[in-house]
């Protein structure tokens, strides 16, 4: 399908600089709100972010993260309530467990740990839900694209 | 061997049990195989030696759900993944008489074909009560000689200690065979770049042939349905589609048994490609270790899981970067 070629080319540079693909995992209840607010609030964040809501950040299995860069994604990040809020009470603790092993392991495996991250937003923090994606679009375009673990049928 | 047997046809007769799980011999003179024996004349067949590394705790998933008890062998480490399951619900402690027998580690036979060893017709020296350190093989080309602790498995190496976890009665002496650090590997890898990391795994995993052995073979691995046998799941094919979905299993199987994994070392025994699959758990086991405080999972049947429990103060996990 040439137009896609030239579709997806398009979005991964724009004059020439490169626009990583990162994906957004947030909870419904509190960094879904936060997202909400920032726009309302009129704060940007790069369109590079693609935000995929869950209902807890719990439901975000090591698969998800490992699909998405599979598929193409530069960089993964989870969002969720600050540990003590979960919406489930306890959700986001088994969740911060379960991400601290993972992004163990691929650092284990020798990909850059830049490109994972967890950060905790509540429904009020727009401008942290801002400063935070912005940070990490600009920690991913320096780590460049990412090699190692995409599949290959994905790109051009 | 003859003293198991010997207790085995007892419990038989005595209507105890109704069937026992062990191993019988093999095609070969190296790869004894489980096997369940219902009757004191099965029992002729019956071995127990140097290469009866299998772990026979999974098969009493199955033993579970059969009419009256099973005997069942098991080695020191065994009785881990045994009390693991017991904690799962896996398997029912009333079905099971359990002998604890006696080990002196377990034999690898591709430690010993490495050696140059080839052509092999018979090997002794292997048996438990033989106190004797070096295995007599005889082959093709003549006799040869090995010592036991060169022909050990890697897991024997890193032995866990020769106590019973969970027992009704023991048969037979273990032996302490730890002579190497579980993490060394680990901690190396750990010191190496990344690019360095990533050619070592990608040399590794790119030797998978997607037998599934390593989930087969696993006692903690053992849902009954399986993220693995879905069609959709990237690895489902036997070709490669890209570089990364061998490393994608790998990650998976391991995480899924992370926390629950009691080193067996059963994945890295049967893989026919020799990757060193317990790499995966151990790292896993290790970083629980630092993070979470020292777990030993199947050194009881009660204890919450690491991955099952949590505490306020955590880590986050941004640790890992700043690790280093």
């Amino acid at each position: 399908m040439p137009m896609m070629e030239e579709k997806n080319t398009a979005m991964e540079t724009e004059n020439g600089e490169f626009r990583p693909k990162i994906v957004a995992f947030c909870c419904n209840w509190c960094s879904y709100a936060g997202a909400d607010l920032a726009g309302s609030s009129r704060l940007g964040y790069p369109a590079d972010v693609k935000i995929i809501r869950v209902p807890c950040s719990c439901r975000v299995n090591p698969m998800f993260i490992l699909r998405a860069f599979e598929k193409g994604a530069d960089g993964v990040i989870l969002c969720g309530c600050h540990p003590g809020d979960c919406h489930y009470s306890t959700g986001n603790f088994y969740a911060r467990r379960r991400m601290t092993l993972l992004f163990s392991m691929l650092d284990f495996i020798g990909v850059e740990n830049g490109r994972t991250r967890v950060e905790w937003v509540s429904a009020a923090e727009g401008v942290k839900f801002s400063t935070t994606m912005n940070e990490f679009v600009e920690k991913i375009r320096s780590l460049g694209k990412n090699v190692r673990l995409e599949d290959l049928r994905c790109r051009s | 061997m003859q003293e198991l047997i010997k207790r085995a046809k007892e419990l038989l007769a005595d209507g105890t049990v109704v069937r026992v799980l062990g191993w019988k011999a093999g095609d070969l003179p190296y790869n004894p195989e489980p096997a369940y024996f219902e009757s004191e004349d099965a029992l002729k067949e019956f071995v127990y030696n140097g290469f009866c590394g299998a772990n026979l705790s999974k098969y009493m998933i199955e033993a579970s759900k059969l009419e009256g008890k099973t005997l069942v062998f098991l080695k020191p480490c065994d009785t881990y993944s045994f009390n693991q399951l017991i904690k799962e619900y896996r398997v029912d402690r009333e079905k099971a008489y359990i002998i604890g027998v006696g080990c002196k580690g377990k034999l690898d036979i591709e430690k010993i074909k490495a050696q140059g060893i080839k052509g092999i017709q018979s090997i002794s020296g292997a048996e438990l009560t033989d106190p004797c350190e070096t295995l007599t093989i005889q082959t093709l080309y003549g006799e040869k000689t090995c010592a036991y602790a060169d022909g050990m498995l890697e897991r024997c190496h890193v032995c866990k200690g020769k106590e019973h976890k969970i027992y009704d009665e023991l048969i037979g002496d273990s032996k302490d065979t730890k002579d190497a650090d579980r993490f060394a590997l680990v901690e190396q890898i750990e010191a190496m770049s990344p690019q360095e990391k990533f050619a070592y795994f990608q040399k590794e995993l790119s030797k998978c042939i997607r037998c599934n052995a390593c989930r087969n073979v696993c006692p903690a691995c053992s849902c009954r349905k399986c993220v693995f046998d879905s069609n959709k799941f990237d690895s489902a094919q036997k070709a490669n589609a890209d570089s990364f979905e061998e490393k994608m299993f790998h990650i998976i199987r391991a995480f899924h048994v992370a926390g629950r994994c009691t080193d067996c070392g059963e994945c890295s025994r049967v893989c026919p490609q020799g990757i060193p699959l317990h790499l995966f758990n151990r790292k896993f086991i290790k970083d629980i270790d630092t993070f979470y405080g020292e777990f030993q999972a199947g050194e009881d049947s009660t204890s919450n899981g690491p991955l099952t429990s949590y505490t306020m103060e955590d880590v986050e996990p941004g640790i890992v970067g700043e690790r280093g």
